[in-house]
């Protein structure tokens, strides 16, 4: 009798659907951490203890001047956090932190110690997309955990469909690409060619550590260091893999859909 | 048995000098390996490591029935050899590897072509097999997928809906792990393990923990080992869950697939609650793990547990009882077991063609010495086979993880490993969600890794799928494809 069965349980957990964005979000895994902020004005003259622990060489200090950590690079390891003797690096458990231009990421100077957020599509293409944007996804050399990650948006409890995003099959019927993976050197000509199939105006937003610069697998010969390196993208979303709630977080950015100042 | 070979035996998660594997000219050493084989071994890895200007071949087995693996290698080889697919079919993709890899022929291989060897932008695939006739067409889909998925090739041969043949070309998402691991292990290491399979990040890391603590001669703390079962079970409880809501999918049967794509995110955050991350990035750490569950965070994971499992049953039940979805998935994408055996399928996909094969019962190391499960087993090697494997294993993880949580044992959960001992091969499996996950490595005389191979369960079970497709309808193929689930960067590394 599952009919009655499905509709009995149906009935007792009513909407799974999460109220945020119009509730509050919900709340990150305690030991997340979120989006990493960077006081450069309190590091030692001299000192480069974070910079060797970084598996990602996210984070560099030349001689003489300011740390600087690119979050775009980073996979959220923490082991800056815990080897920087200053407390200059520090996790803000800020889920927020999609950025619209690659130097956006990048933390440390004054005025820079934490991400800027990213700001809304500007005029027609936000008139076009902001209410129904279709985006064909393309996975390029990444592990597939942002994959799944972007996949969860899907599910009942995200219902991206409620802001008008929708993933299409075909490159043709797609306003935009969604890439994850450092774009592998194999999957090069693939993701060129599913760019140049969708139709302009159109936009890319690159999900991921990989996607953005490779990732874990930076500096192997075997991969292009992120989608930019071969098409150009509008829209970074930071992590390994981004927690669902990032990369929503940075698509409703873009869309101009989010209420809260897109400032710092 | 076992004990009378001539291999060099050794327990899972353990070492031995490189010296003490046994070394034969390379046309005894093929004939052995075979021999082996043939009496029941499984060829769990197969690969070449460079010795001056030569190549060395090596042969990992596993006789299951012994809990027992075994090593041997030639002497240093160019330029060809005799192959071993000739004799077993089990090896046709590793001598494919080696190969294009160290540029060495194996003599009467069937179907000598690239792995994922790159061609400028994209991988050479070499030619396709073709079935020729007036009524025969070919459809080629991919690389890039029509959902949120990885990149793959795959070439239909059909008469009309009747697929005769099907060939998968992958190689699309090669990032070159193997390759960046000699000379390791580098700071970047254990997040390329992690991310070697990222559905399978606690199975990855767990067998590269084992092979560095197997070379240092260490051992993790208890209670490390504990949190390691923990999470390898959570994480197959969300993929299995996630697997199964998607069968129903494709078939669908919507009650479960909505419900259970809900649940696998609450399993993924359950592994968030130990660890920060959905995946379990940054738990297992050579030497033990990062993060301990204490009490009272044990005590909450136990709490979210009860429900989630409870949902997930119900949510089961629903596809079970449902005579539409059992009509779509039986008899659909059968493997026999006999096929299974010879191609030498691992994990959920074996076991749902009646093969009895599950790492963490035929070669237990870590937790798994002292809390076993149940080997869940089916024998018709269909779709429905497969996604009923899915739920035993639901269930028996499930209980495992009650029972865990309910007594663990005390103490640290970290260790600093030390050196690694030079001149040394290390070997380890873990029960991957999909299968056998194994890493073996290879260090030099100063304990660096001199060659490091990684054999996630897809490059066992790619064939599987294969061989499932024969004879099916080609609209049959999306079952069949999520009723294995294989991995595509877990193949292309
Ligand atoms: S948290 Fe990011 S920046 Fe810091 S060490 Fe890890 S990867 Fe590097
Ligand atoms: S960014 Fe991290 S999670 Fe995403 S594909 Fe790369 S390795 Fe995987």
């Amino acid at each position: 009798m599952f009919v009655l069965n499905t509709l009995a349980h149906r009935l007792r957990n009513g909407c799974q659907t999460m109220a945020y964005p119009d509730g509050p979000a919900p709340a990150l895994p305690d030991r997340h951490g979120g989006a990493l902020r960077v006081e450069a004005a309190k590091c030692a003259e001299g000192c480069r203890e974070c910079v060797p622990v970084c598996p990602t060489q996210a984070i560099t200090r030349p001689a003489g001047r300011a740390v600087s950590l690119d979050l775009g690079r980073c996979i959220f390891c923490a082991a800056c956090v815990e080897a920087c003797p200053a407390g200059a690096i520090t996790q803000t458990g800020d889920h927020r932190m999609a950025g619209r231009r690659r130097e956006d990421l990048v933390l440390g100077r004054p005025g820079d110690e934490q991400v800027r957020l990213a700001v809304a599509l500007d005029g027609k293409l936000r008139r076009l997309f902001g209410r129904s944007l279709r985006l064909r996804q393309v996975s390029a050399g990444g592990c597939n955990a942002c994959e799944a990650d972007t996949n969860v948006l899907g599910t009942i409890g995200w219902d991206l469909g409620r802001f008008g995003i929708q993933f299409v099959a075909s490159p043709r019927h797609a306003d935009g690409l969604l890439v994850t993976g450092c774009v592998s050197r194999n999957m090069e000509l693939a993701l060129r060619k599913a760019y140049e199939a969708v139709p302009e105006p159109k936009i890319v937003i690159a999900v991921g550590a990989c996607a953005i610069a490779g990732g874990p697998f930076v500096g192997h010969p075997q991969i292009r260091e992120g989608a930019s390196a071969v098409v150009p993208v509008d829209l970074f979303v930071p992590g390994c893999p981004p927690h669902p709630l990032t990369i929503l977080d940075g698509l409703l950015r873009l869309l101009g859909r989010l209420e809260e100042s897109a400032g710092k | 048995m076992s004990t009378t070979s001539p291999f060099a035996l050794l327990a899972n998660a353990t070492s031995l000098p490189w010296a003490d594997v046994p070394a034969w000219t390379v046309a005894e050493f093929v004939r052995r390996t075979a021999a082996e084989l043939a009496r029941g071994a499984r060829l769990c890895a197969w690969f070449g490591v460079p010795d001056h200007d030569a190549v060395r071949l090596v042969a990992v087995l596993a006789f299951d029935a012994d809990n027992t693996l075994a090593v041997g290698r030639s002497a240093p080889v160019t330029g060809s050899y005799p192959s071993l697919t000739v004799m077993n079919a089990q090896a046709h993709l590793f001598e494919r590897e080696v190969w294009e890899q160290h540029a060495l022929v194996p003599e009467g291989h069937p179907w000598l072509k690239p792995v994922r060897r790159s061609a400028g932008t994209a991988p050479a695939n070499g030619d396709f097999f073709r079935v020729d006739g007036p009524e025969i067409h070919e459809v080629a889909v991919g690389p890039v997928h029509a959902g949120v998925i990885e990149p793959g090739h795959f070439r239909f041969q059909c008469a009309g809906e009747e697929v005769l043949h099907l060939e998968i070309a992958l190689g699309y998402q090669h990032r070159g792990v193997e390759e960046a691991l000699v000379g390791g292990p580098h700071l970047a290491t254990m997040c390329q393990m992690e991310t070697a399979a990222g559905d399978s990040t606690v199975a990855h890391a767990t067998a590269h923990a084992s092979v560095m603590e197997a070379l240092a001669g260490t051992e993790a703390p208890l209670r490390a080992q504990w949190l390691r079962a923990v999470a390898l079970e959570l994480e197959r409880l969300a993929n299995h869950t996630g697997d199964l809501g998607a069968l129903a999918n494709d078939v669908a049967f919507l009650p479960t697939a909505s419900a259970c794509g809900k649940l696998r995110g609450d399993f993924l955050n359950l592994t968030a609650l130990l660890c920060g991350n959905r995946f379990g990035r940054g738990l297992v750490r050579p030497g033990g793990c990062r993060f301990d569950l204490e009490p009272d965070r044990g005590a909450r994971m136990r709490e979210r547990l009860r429900p989630v499992l409870a949902d997930t049953e119900q949510a089961a039940v629903w596809l079970w009882d449902a005579a539409s979805v059992r009509a779509r998935f039986e008899n659909v994408g059968k493997v026999f077991a006999r096929q299974a055996a010879e191609i030498g399928l691992v994990g959920l996909a074996a076991r749902a063609c009646g093969l009895v094969r599950d790492v963490r019962y035929d070669h237990p190391a870590g937790w798994h010495r002292f809390a076993q499960m149940p080997v869940a087993v089916w024998p018709d090697g269909d779709v429905f086979a497969r996604a009923r494997v899915r739920w035993l294993e639901i269930q028996r993880s499930g209980k495992f993880l009650e029972e865990q949580l309910a007594v663990p044992p005390e103490g640290g959960v970290r260790i600093e490993p030390g050196p690694l001992a030079g001149d040394t091969l290390a070997v380890a499996l873990t029960e991957g969600w999909r299968g056998e996950v194994c890493h073996v490595a290879l260090t030099d005389a100063g304990g660096r890794f001199r060659r490091y191979k990684i054999v996630d369960p897809s490059f066992h079970n790619w064939t599987g799928m294969v061989l499932a497709l024969r004879g099916q309808a080609i609209s049959d193929f999306p079952i069949c494809n999520k009723s294995f689930n294989l991995s595509y960067c877990g193949f292309d590394l």
